[in-house]
């Protein structure tokens, strides 16, 4: 064993010319070995082959104007665009009669500003966009829709329709299933034995059902249990079958959460002196809530997806809306269904992506500081 | 009653067990307002309950405690009203990870005391000096060092103004070049009169600042004296062979 001394330090050298420069990282990104290049350009191909032939169907064989079906009944036409243009208003407002629908416009208008001064973080005043959005908007919203009241024309449930009644279904479920979820998941945990009891069985009862038979079980049960000559709006019954069922998944999730939560941050949050209630809204619940985002906003997105099923008790969501309009003789060709269920596949996945991205941006926001 | 006056805190007859294993057996013990106390036992001797049954975090099932002249019952108003008046500090910090130092300090003030907001930071500012991290009040405890978490988690439990101080094993999570730092905070507390019960292992800290020391072993206190006289003079066989085995 020969002891060693450092005298003079190793020169600091530049890397190696085939490790830099743009060749070298994509060579080392997309052609690693030959197999992977091989696997890469296949796939490469047959990625562009979809959205090529999608471009073509959608653009460039697309039909853009026509006074009705007969250019787009025509051999190798793409896409029906003036169908849908022509449909476009019915499919937000469903069949809400034309000269009212400036009230849909209003609400639409509302809750957008409100979201976003809600969502945005910079925007000051978080406390006031709250009481807007969760308090104020839905009685507005309320008023707005049905009428019957200050001088506004009654419009009955049954004329609501498409992107309005996809977005009252499940802006509503989604705001009433957290704090409905954050109650069954500690009654849950609760140790009042009735308590946890109850909150067990609604939950277990109300996730082992699909969401199909809770509605057609709103629709046609629930009025067995009203006194006779009482008729329930159909589509009220619905938005509250849909809030419970999302509240039975949103206890799970919560409850997730708080099992992640240490027995400490009980001990220290009551050895300071608070409240059950204190304890829980201000040191449990916000951390929980920052460890479920992923969860909940997955959730959230699978529950707007699922409004599309309030379709088979007749209520014409979207969906619904777009599918019946397939019928209209004036409009009925080989490229209508095409193009209807194209829009609606772009429609969702905005909304859907728009929230996924919402949520990683408020995860890394929230992540600062968080670290243990 | 110039006796109960004079007590901080007094347990007596305790008794509590975990389902069938008996875990505090007839506990006596009265602390003096001003006194500081040091406990220590073998891991599982009952320690951490016995303090932790004084700010209810458990509840015993026989026997009286009264702290502060209110008597811990079911009663959750007494429950509330001890737990304003005790501040505890705990072996793995129990910093809330979601809010800044200084939120953490003021947070109970502002909610369970009612003080506004500018003069919650004010008593915040003055503990967190007093601990010697003012500079890191907008840090979150994340970023800070477990000596330091320490020191926020005491600034914390001052911040209610209690008039006792509980600590479990507040070194025992620490790495050893950080326990100075936590130890200096307490000897501090300990010369500005604060009542204290500290679970520790500390035995320096214990003869430098305990006006007793007592032992507990398998539930119960052993023996309880002086700490020169205790670490000297150790009359128990228990508390010989434990000393023994920490003190090399």
């Amino acid at each position: 064993m020969v002891a060693f001394v450092r005298t003079q330090d190793a020169p600091v050298a530049p890397p190696p010319a085939n490790m830099t420069g743009a060749w070298a990282a994509a060579k080392q990104k997309f052609f690693p070995t030959p197999l992977s290049s091989v696997a890469g350009v296949i796939i490469a191909a047959l990625v562009a082959w979809v959205v090529w032939t999608l471009i073509d169907w959608a653009v460039i064989r697309a039909v853009w104007s026509a006074p009705d079906r007969e250019l787009c009944n025509a051999e190798g036409a793409g896409a029906c665009w003036p169908y849908a243009f022509a449909r476009f208003h019915q499919f937000i407002y469903g069949f809400y009669p034309v000269e009212e629908r400036w009230r849909v416009n209003i609400v639409f208008l509302l809750g957008a500003l409100s979201l976003a001064a809600l969502l945005i973080p910079s925007i000051p005043r978080k406390g006031l966009s709250a009481l807007f959005f969760f308090v104020i908007y839905p009685v507005l919203t309320g008023i707005l829709f049905v009428g019957g009241m200050f001088g506004l024309t009654y419009v009955e449930t049954t004329q609501w329709g498409g992107l309005m009644v996809t977005l009252v279904l499940s802006v509503t479920s989604m705001v009433a299933s957290v704090p409905l979820g954050i109650l069954l998941a500690l009654g849950r945990r609760s140790t009042m034995p009735i308590v946890s009891l109850l909150s067990t069985i609604f939950i277990e009862v109300v996730r082992g059902v699909p969401l199909v038979l809770v509605l057609f079980m709103a629709v046609n049960m629930f009025p067995l249990f009203m006194p006779p000559g009482v008729n329930p709006d159909k589509l009220l019954i619905v938005i509250i079958g849909m809030a419970l069922f999302a509240a039975a998944y949103m206890a799970e999730i919560i409850r997730g959460g708080l099992q992640a939560i240490p027995k400490g941050q009980y001990e220290g949050a009551q050895a300071v002196g608070l409240s059950y209630w204190k304890m829980m809204g201000l040191i449990v619940m916000p951390q929980v809530i920052k460890i479920v985002i992923p969860s909940i906003v997955n959730h959230f997105i699978s529950l707007f997806k699922d409004t599309s099923l309030v379709t088979v008790v007749s209520i014409l969501d979207l969906l619904g809306v777009v599918q019946s309009s397939f019928n209209d003789a004036k409009w009925a060709s080989a490229q209508t269904g095409n193009t209807g269920y194209f829009l609606l596949a772009v429609v969702y996945w905005l909304f859907c992506f728009g929230m996924s991205r919402y949520s990683q941006f408020i995860e890394r926001k929230l992540a600062t500081g968080h670290k243990r | 009653m110039s006796a109960t006056e004079q007590s901080a805190v007094t347990l007596k007859a305790v008794n509590k067990w975990y389902g069938q294993f008996h875990v505090l057996r007839d506990i006596n013990l009265n602390v003096k307002k001003g006194e500081r106390i040091v406990i220590c036992g073998p891991s599982g001797s009952g320690k951490s309950t016995m303090i932790r049954c004084i700010n209810r975090l458990e509840e015993h099932q026989q026997g009286d405690i009264v702290v502060d002249g209110i008597p811990l019952t079911g009663n959750l108003k007494n429950i509330d009203e001890v737990r304003r008046e005790v501040g505890m500090v705990f072996q793995h910090f129990n910093l809330f990870p979601h809010l800044t130092v200084l939120e953490n300090c003021t947070l109970a003030p502002i909610w369970v005391r009612k003080l506004p907001k500018a003069e919650a930071e004010a008593v915040a500012m003055k503990y967190l000096t007093r601990v010697k991290i003012p500079e890191q009040a907008l840090k979150y405890p994340g970023q800070l060092s477990g000596g330091q978490q320490q020191r926020v988690a005491i600034a914390r439990a001052l911040c209610m103004n209690p008039k006792i101080m509980l600590f479990d094993e507040p070194t025992s999570a620490l790495d050893p070049e950080m326990i100075k730092e936590v130890l200096d905070v307490m000897v501090d507390l300990a010369q500005g009169g604060m009542t204290m019960l500290c679970v520790t292992h500390e035995m320096a800290f214990a003869r430098q600042v305990a006006n007793r020391v007592i032992f507990m072993d398998q539930g119960q206190i052993v023996e309880e004296n002086e700490p020169n006289e205790f670490f000297k003079n150790p009359k128990s066989p228990r508390t010989k062979l434990f000393l023994e085995q920490i003190l090399h």
